[in-house]
């Protein structure tokens, strides 16, 4: 096995672009990640400094800068937990714990991402149902277009606590409510986007379709819904994110005790705020896996209908 | 009996007005692009009125809109009082601070690309966070008043401004700037007075999303504690009273300030970047 490389060989090229990839892409990123860790534990010194000086005051004893650092990276409810603290809490509530326990933290991740999920496909499938009305239907696009596009400089989110409120006095509890609430977040961006979608076709590709003499709902299915995609997909991706938020916002009002608004919640009433920072994280990292996959369904689908070439 | 009589009654003064809409929109013109959508949004109101008339509604499920009228100006000076906490100065300053910075950072980060290329892809995935979940962290740290609020709608405003404008600054032509190199022009004077220009379409986008989140963000963190005004307050308590004709008029007047606010905006935008082809007539 002497000899030059075989540069034809399969997967010859792989380690240049893949250390090409590290310096154009990875290493700018773990560095900004890196600096933002940095600022994170100067800021949890800083911010805890006054406990620790307070505490020290009491007790009458001298604080020097080691004992600082230890005290104010290590407190119960400090100020502003240090991250090895908040990646502590995540491994005790995420993998210590057995899944089905109230304080797993996938739990309430569970009971939040049920909720936005199916939130998420009904307010989607409606969505497209009333995009593909209002492509069709003359008097619809006039007069409800507007007022879905005008639904997205208001905040519709301040609706959350008296859905769930209204729900519960009419006997409607648990996911249903947070779930009504992610669907008409999630369906307005969808509306909107896939009504552009819809029309995406130009003049040419329509006349070409009409001169083949084909009928309404062919024109649909060959024509505007396969050009719809790009447009659905980007308004899919928005539209879960809504949905996670309005799920999490739903568990507010009630004082639910499950679900990661929940977990936010008591955090901000007894001062944990360790916890309230491993439910934001878990929140974070639902949000960066949802929009993950729809973003990976995008490239496969997109990709084998031709788009990305 | 009456129960069929309503219900008939509110299906044809649907199919009525829905029809004079469909007869409208097929004529067409300047003054039906308007009229359409009016009648329809007055259609909504009028069958949400006949509806809780009809049928008895509690007022405790769905008030009537005349009930939320009365409330609203039986209340004026509540609502102002709580526009004010909420808008003026919890939302407005978070987005006037947050909007600023992200710009200011946008323009410090151009001159280089490794940052650029390190912080949007950071950017874009915080843009996707749901970033109103660190409002108990901040009411916790700023307190509960207007400052907290503020605090909130800045973390809010900030990446989806800074990926626009970082976008936008790029968005020059290379043929613009090799202009403006022959013509001798400085690193401030090309950014003055070609990039910055450029990337206005672009920093308005960031803006427009921006109000949204705004209003979202001072109103949601109101949820986490808050003295006692201010719209989200407001939502939550008199949900917890069950008095919904005035949770109805909180709302009624978010939905109002967030369109003005963003009203304000796109006229700004037009203003600003009247060279755009989208601006164009």
């Amino acid at each position: 096995m002497s000899g030059a490389p075989n540069i034809a060989a399969p997967g010859a090229g792989i380690g240049r672009r893949g250390r090409l990839w590290v310096r154009a892409a990875l290493l700018p990123v773990l560095t900004v990640v890196a600096a933002l860790l940095l600022l994170w534990y100067a800021g949890a010194v800083w911010m805890n400094a006054q406990w620790t000086r307070d505490q020290a005051a009491r007790a009458g004893t001298e604080v020097t800068l080691p004992l600082l650092l230890q005290d104010t990276l290590s407190q119960e409810r400090p100020l502003l937990p240090a991250p090895h603290q908040v990646a502590a809490e995540l491994y005790d509530t995420v993998i210590a714990k057995a899944v089905t326990s109230k304080r797993s933290l996938v739990y309430h991740a569970w009971i939040t991402l049920s909720a936005t999920l199916l939130g998420f496909a009904i307010g989607t499938a409606l969505g497209i149902l009333l995009a593909v009305g209002i492509v069709h239907n003359r008097a619809m696009d006039m007069s409800v277009l507007p007022w879905a596009i005008a639904s997205q400089t208001i905040p519709i989110l301040a609706l959350a606590p008296m859905i769930i409120v209204v729900m519960n006095s009419v006997g409607v509890q648990g996911l249903l409510p947070k779930a009504v609430i992610s669907a008409y977040l999630s369906f307005f961006p969808v509306v909107v986007g896939m009504v552009s979608g819809l029309r995406a076709p130009d003049a040419m590709q329509m006349d070409l379709l009409k001169t083949y003499g084909a009928s309404r709902s062919q024109v649909f299915w060959r024509l505007r819904l396969p050009s719809s995609l790009p447009y659905l997909f980007a308004s899919l991706k928005v539209g879960i994110a809504a949905a996670l938020v309005g799920a999490i916002v739903g568990e507010l009002p009630t004082g639910a005790v499950r679900g990661l608004g929940a977990r936010l919640l008591s955090g901000s009433y007894y001062g944990q705020t360790v916890q309230i920072w491993a439910a934001l994280l878990m929140a974070a990292v639902c949000a960066a896996v949802l929009v993950g996959v729809v973003g990976l369904l995008q490239k496969v689908v997109l990709g084998r209908m031709g788009f990305g070439r | 009996m009456s129960g069929v009589f309503g219900l008939a009654l509110v299906l044809a003064v649907w199919g009525g007005l829905w029809a004079l809409n469909a007869w409208l929109a097929a004529r067409g013109g300047r003054a039906v692009r308007l009229a359409v959508p009016a009648i329809f949004g007055l259609t909504l109101l009028l069958l949400w009125e006949m509806v809780v008339r009809l049928f008895g509604v509690p007022g405790v499920i769905l008030p009537a809109p005349s009930a939320i009228a009365a409330a609203i100006g039986a209340n004026l000076p509540l609502l102002w009082g709580d526009l004010v906490q909420t808008f003026f100065k919890g939302a407005l300053t978070g987005y006037v601070l947050g909007c600023g910075a992200a710009v200011a950072v946008a323009v410090l980060i151009d001159r280089s690309p490794f940052l650029q290329r390190g912080l949007l892809p950071v950017g874009n995935f915080v843009a996707a966070l749901p970033i109103v979940g660190t409002a108990p962290i901040l009411v916790m740290w700023f307190g509960f008043d207007w400052q907290s609020k503020a605090a909130v709608v800045v973390v809010m405003v900030f990446f989806p401004v800074l990926v626009n404008t970082v976008a936008g600054l790029a968005a020059s032509g290379a043929m613009q700037r090799d202009l403006m190199r022959t013509y001798g022009a400085s690193y401030g004077q090309t950014l003055l007075k070609l990039r910055l220009p450029a990337a206005m379409p672009f920093v308005f986008n960031g803006l427009k999303i921006a109000t949204t989140l705004a209003l979202i963000g001072a109103i949601v963190a109101e949820f986490f504690g808050s003295p006692i005004r201010g719209m989200g307050f407001r939502i939550s308590t008199e949900v917890g009273r069950l008095a919904l004709d005035m949770v109805w008029a909180e709302i009624a007047v978010a939905a109002v300030a967030g369109s003005a606010f963003y009203g304000a905006l796109a006229l700004a935008e037009r203003r600003v970047t009247f060279w755009h082809p989208s601006q164009r007539k």
